[in-house]
């Protein structure tokens, strides 16, 4: 028996853990990055001759649960056709029996990182952005449940997607949600998680059966209520608490007034300057509140929020007083307040010169 | 008693190879723990050389007297798969035994052990001396027990691809995948060493890493003592999920 040194079976363990693509139109490039369930790799699609990313469940994640939970993942973003949502090209069964998918291979940096170089009234236009991916996916009665920094990609031309969908959960879709309320929540309906029991059939409306069909995406189980799933840190109350039949579009408020919290840090930690401003805390704190009725009631409605205060506007999560008022009237409007202060100044000059 | 030869395929009628030597059948159970053997000597040797510090011919004689006692005793009797892996249960066998003989000095004398396991502890040494050896002696006897699975799944490897007429690939993948990383060749070079093209290396490349996977699976089979152990160590370790 040939002895193997310790390099040689870190290797042989690595190679063991590559994906087995035989078989498949793909060939594994490099390994992009651990995920919460499973690594993801640059392949080549070798018929279409481009790069693609592929991502596998991890070794010791491949359980049934896991798998099914990786393919309804895979079942949602072919669903959710947006310019800011990764596009699914393919998925299945490797010939290891692991459960993979293939998505484009999005050239980017996490939002963290690439939210550094910028200024704040650029980094609250790109939180702008991200609203946008998302509230389409509320409109399709998909909530994320994982959003951070690290699951959002910005891309070389600024564009924005959000990743990761592995931990979404589907809502029933009704009326309100359109109209940027939030939706009821009276029935639990499908979960892309999974753990015992049966799921029931499921109705959705038809603006969603439009785009979602129930049958396909049902999965055979839900999430049992008391399961935590989420990135600490970005987890609203009930999502920490386990309450998985609250969860709705709210929950993904909640994260997201993390997430523009953590855009408001000024890269040197400095407290000073606008990214203090009482209505951007007020924009977070409502959008952070513990109690969910509290929030906004969609994404939509912060997102307008942050715009309102880019335009110099009131901003619903916070009454200003006077003096606040007038300091952002005359903020926004300081060519014509020049002007008028010009004017007036001219006509004292006037009545004074004129009395002489 | 002599060890299964390297990469001969242990012909299981059960699924577990422990299942097959706490079995009623003399073939079977004496097969089953040649396979036992043969997976497990090395890390036994060696994990008895570190943990407590005996000298190398107190070493092989215990690990004879272990192996012996393994089948002559039916230890593997009281082994129960839902309680814990079959590598954990012959670590604590291994424990016992030596504080039983240190307390009773009852030692046998060298070459006295009722079975004789012929075994190369010359080249247990070797490898004992080139390997690093950092953290706890059961931490070292994990490390070992993975080491020895692989080398054996090469063994199979090599024994398969002989008898398949592929021994380039087999020769290929043992200078890519085997060698030393610094010297690791390319691609380009390993056609022009093996007198192939380079699409070749690619594709001799991914039929030995997909049959090496295979050997591992079997061989992890020999060194696991319960589906379950088996599931989750190729999950765990090997990242498959395997069949």
């Amino acid at each position: 028996m040939k002895f193997l040194p310790d390099q040689v079976v870190a290797r042989l363990q690595t190679e063991m853990q590559t994906p087995d693509l035989s078989g498949t139109r793909y060939r594994a490039l490099e390994l992009l990055g651990h995920g919460g369930m499973g690594t993801v790799w640059l392949a080549q699609d070798s018929i279409l001759q481009r790069p693609v990313a592929l991502k596998v469940l991890a070794a010791e994640n491949s359980s049934a649960d896991l798998a099914a939970r990786l393919m309804q993942e895979a079942m949602v973003l072919a669903r959710l056709e947006h310019p800011g949502i990764v596009p699914v090209h393919d998925a299945g069964t490797l010939a290891d029996g692991r459960t993979f998918y293939c998505m484009k291979h999005v050239e980017g940096q996490t939002l963290d990182l690439y939210a550094r170089k910028l200024p704040l009234r650029e980094r609250l236009r790109l939180f702008q952005r991200i609203a946008e991916p998302l509230a389409f996916a509320h409109s399709r009665g998909i909530i994320h449940r994982d959003l951070k920094p690290a699951n959002v990609m910005v891309g070389p031309f600024g564009e924005v997607l959000i990743m990761d969908w592995g931990l979404a959960k589907i809502m029933p879709v009704v009326a309100s949600s359109a109209t940027g309320q939030a939706p009821q929540h009276a029935i639990e309906t499908d979960e892309l998680s999974s753990s015992a029991t049966k799921a029931p059939a499921h109705e959705f409306t038809r603006a969603a059966q439009d785009s979602l069909s129930s049958e396909a995406l049902a999965p055979e189980n839900t999430t049992a209520h008391g399961t935590v799933l989420g990135t600490p840190g970005y987890m609203a109350p009930e999502q920490k608490r386990g309450e998985v039949n609250l969860i709705d579009q709210r929950t993904d408020i909640f994260a997201m007034g993390s997430i523009l919290q953590s855009l408001l840090q000024e890269p040197s930690g400095s407290p000073e300057g606008e990214s203090y401003s009482r209505p951007l805390r007020a924009i977070c704190a409502k959008a952070m509140s513990a109690e969910m009725s509290a929030r906004y009631a969609s994404v939509q409605e912060l997102a307008a929020d942050v715009g309102r205060y880019l335009d110099g506007l009131p901003v619903s999560a916070y009454r200003e007083n006077i003096f606040e008022r007038t300091a952002r009237l005359v903020s926004r409007n300081r060519v014509a307040v020049v002007l008028v202060l010009a004017y007036l100044f001219m006509r004292l000059l006037f009545i004074l010169f004129s009395r002489r | 008693m002599t060890p299964t030869p390297q990469g001969d395929a242990f012909p299981l009628t059960r699924h577990s190879v422990v299942a097959a030597a706490q079995g009623r059948d003399p073939e079977e159970r004496s097969r089953a723990m040649d396979a036992i053997t043969n997976s497990y000597w090395r890390p036994v040797y060696k994990y008895v050389r570190l943990r407590w510090h005996v000298e190398r011919e107190d070493a092989e004689d215990f690990t004879q007297d272990f192996f012996s006692r393994l089948l002559e005793k039916d230890f593997l009797a009281s082994y129960d798969p839902a309680k814990g892996k079959l590598r954990t249960f012959l670590r604590t066998c291994i424990d016992r035994l030596f504080m039983n003989q240190l307390r009773d000095s009852h030692r046998q004398k060298r070459g006295e052990a009722a079975v004789h396991v012929s075994l190369d502890f010359e080249e247990a040494e070797h490898e004992l001396a080139a390997s690093t050896q950092n953290g706890s002696a059961e931490g070292y006897f994990e490390k070992e027990w993975v080491r020895t699975l692989f080398a054996l799944a090469v063994e199979r490897l090599r024994v398969q691809c002989q008898s398949a007429g592929k021994t380039t690939q087999f020769a290929v993948f043992e200078r890519y995948d085997l060698g030393d990383k610094d010297s690791r060749p390319s691609y380009a070079a390993l056609a022009e060493e093996f007198h192939i093209a380079a699409t070749d290396v690619t594709n001799y490349l991914a039929f030995a890493r997909r049959e090496f996977r295979r050997c591992v699976l079997a061989q992890l089979r020999d060194m696991t003592g319960s589906d379950e152990e088996f599931q989750r160590e190729a999950r765990s370790l090997l990242g498959v999920e395997a069949k």
